[in-house]
């Protein structure tokens, strides 16, 4: 496998950021109500982390060591400002339904940590396809949690009926949407059911003595994180003990 | 004066922000083993939203959408601006406590450079100018948003304390428990919805 389909791979699959990093998790719960609004703000993360990736790289020696983080921080957000106005235009209805997620694009923790941990140190194109790889990964994960939430919270999949829906009044039997899957608290059951899921994989490979694979979750703390994009480096973990 | 006090518990209470915009999640999940360290987290938080929703306000109304500037033209740049402000805001903060307020620094200090990361800041900011609040309604909405988080964070802590002790299952121990729990923290922040 050469470099740059094993960088699309290990996004996908390898260190894929929503199931296996767990990184950027306010958009992943705020806009999956729907598996279009998931594959939206997907898409719309995986443009501005391809082009952030590649500009961070163009400029790896130029920017001085001392003030990576807020140059980072301004190409970061000059690319989401494109975005955002590119997707006002263009995409109306997506645009207002992923709301005020799309500047917030900014301060997800996936762009800085690759800009961070990625393309700072590497090559161009090898950062560009880190990008396309992280990007999709993130996609991915967000489309299927937007699936898993729209179909048990309203019987449907991007928008067409997939479960005919109970009528009572007309006595015909079918599916009951169970709404609260499409509301705040469904995001964080789906999600909790899926790290629990996780954890039982993990668990089962470290019993049989596999290797177990790294995860530098958000969500045991930022803490734990060890991109300095999430102040990793000046929160020391145990800390908190 | 009414107008404010639904701005302040419309954004600390029924649009909580952790439970239902889902901003600050990080800090939310991560920061919240203790009540004590929790506190400090959420105090941090309230401090610097606070002032974080005056400045941007104001740098907003008197630079980036005044009109006698490039035809109040600049808005377009918001997002860049509004998180360069912050990440300085947070160091300034950090650097004046330190030298003013020894005691105020030691129980908030390793939670400032977090709080740059934590969307909540910029969240607040871009709401204040969508919604078109004046410098007074903005600083109100962020108060109101920082202490629904104090709120949230202090409560999680307080029942993942007690929750310590309890028999869970090989699996859903760590993160899954705690996501379990804010889901059934979002249903009871429900309970507020019909509140304005």
């Amino acid at each position: 496998m050469n470099g740059c389909t094993e960088r699309v791979y290990n996004g996908l699959i390898k260190e894929n950021p929503t199931f296996v990093l767990m990184l950027g998790m306010c958009p992943t719960l705020a806009v999956t109500t729907s598996a279009i609004n998931g594959l939206g703000m997907g898409l719309s993360t995986t443009v501005v982390l391809v082009l952030s990736n590649m500009l961070i790289s163009m400029l790896r020696k130029i920017i001085p060591d001392s003030v990576r983080v807020p140059a980072f921080i301004v190409v970061v957000a000059s690319f989401v400002t494109i975005v955002q106005f590119l997707m006002e235009g263009f995409v109306p209805s997506l645009y207002a339904s992923l709301g005020i997620y799309i500047p917030l694009i900014v301060v997800n923790c996936i762009i800085l940590g690759r800009a961070e941990s990625y393309a700072s140190k590497n090559p161009v194109v090898l950062s560009i396809f880190d990008g396309i790889g992280m990007g999709l990964g993130f996609t991915v994960g967000l489309t299927a949690i937007g699936i898993v939430r729209e179909i048990i919270g309203s019987g449907k999949i991007f928008g067409t009926q997939i479960l005919p829906l109970a009528d009572e009044a007309a006595g015909k039997a079918g599916y009951t949407p169970i709404t609260i899957f499409i509301l705040a608290p469904g995001a964080f059951l789906v999600l909790a059911g899926l790290t629990a899921l996780q954890n039982k994989v993990k668990n089962n490979m470290a019993k049989k003595g596999k290797k177990v694979p790294e995860s530098a979750s958000c969500a045991d703390g930022c803490a734990s994180c060890t991109n300095n994009a999430c102040g990793g480096k000046v929160f020391p973990a145990g800390n908190e003990e | 004066m009414k107008e404010l006090l639904i701005i302040a518990i419309g954004s600390a209470l029924v649009n909580n922000v952790v439970l239902s915009q889902f901003l600050g999640i990080c800090p939310f999940l991560g920061v919240s083993k203790k009540v004590e360290t929790a506190a400090g987290m959420g105090g941090a938080v309230v401090f610097v939203i606070t002032l974080a929703s005056f400045v941007t306000g104001i740098i907003n109304k008197f630079i980036l959408a005044n009109e006698a500037i490039m035809d109040g033209k600049l808005v377009y740049l918001q997002t860049i601006v509004f998180i360069l402000v912050i990440a300085c805001l947070v160091q300034f903060v950090e650097m004046f406590l330190k030298k003013s307020m020894p005691s105020l620094y030691q129980a908030l200090g390793v939670y400032l450079p977090l709080i740059t990361t934590n969307c909540a800041v910029l969240g607040v900011a871009i709401t204040n100018v969508q919604k078109s609040y004046s410098i007074l309604e903005g600083v109100i909405n962020g108060v109101g948003t920082s202490v629904g988080f104090l709120i949230a964070i202090v409560i999680l802590a307080g029942i993942r304390e007690k929750m310590e002790y309890n028999d869970i299952s090989e699996s859903f121990q760590g993160t899954p428990i705690v996501l379990i729990t804010s889901a059934l923290m979002a249903i009871a922040f429900f309970g507020f919805s019909g509140l304005i």
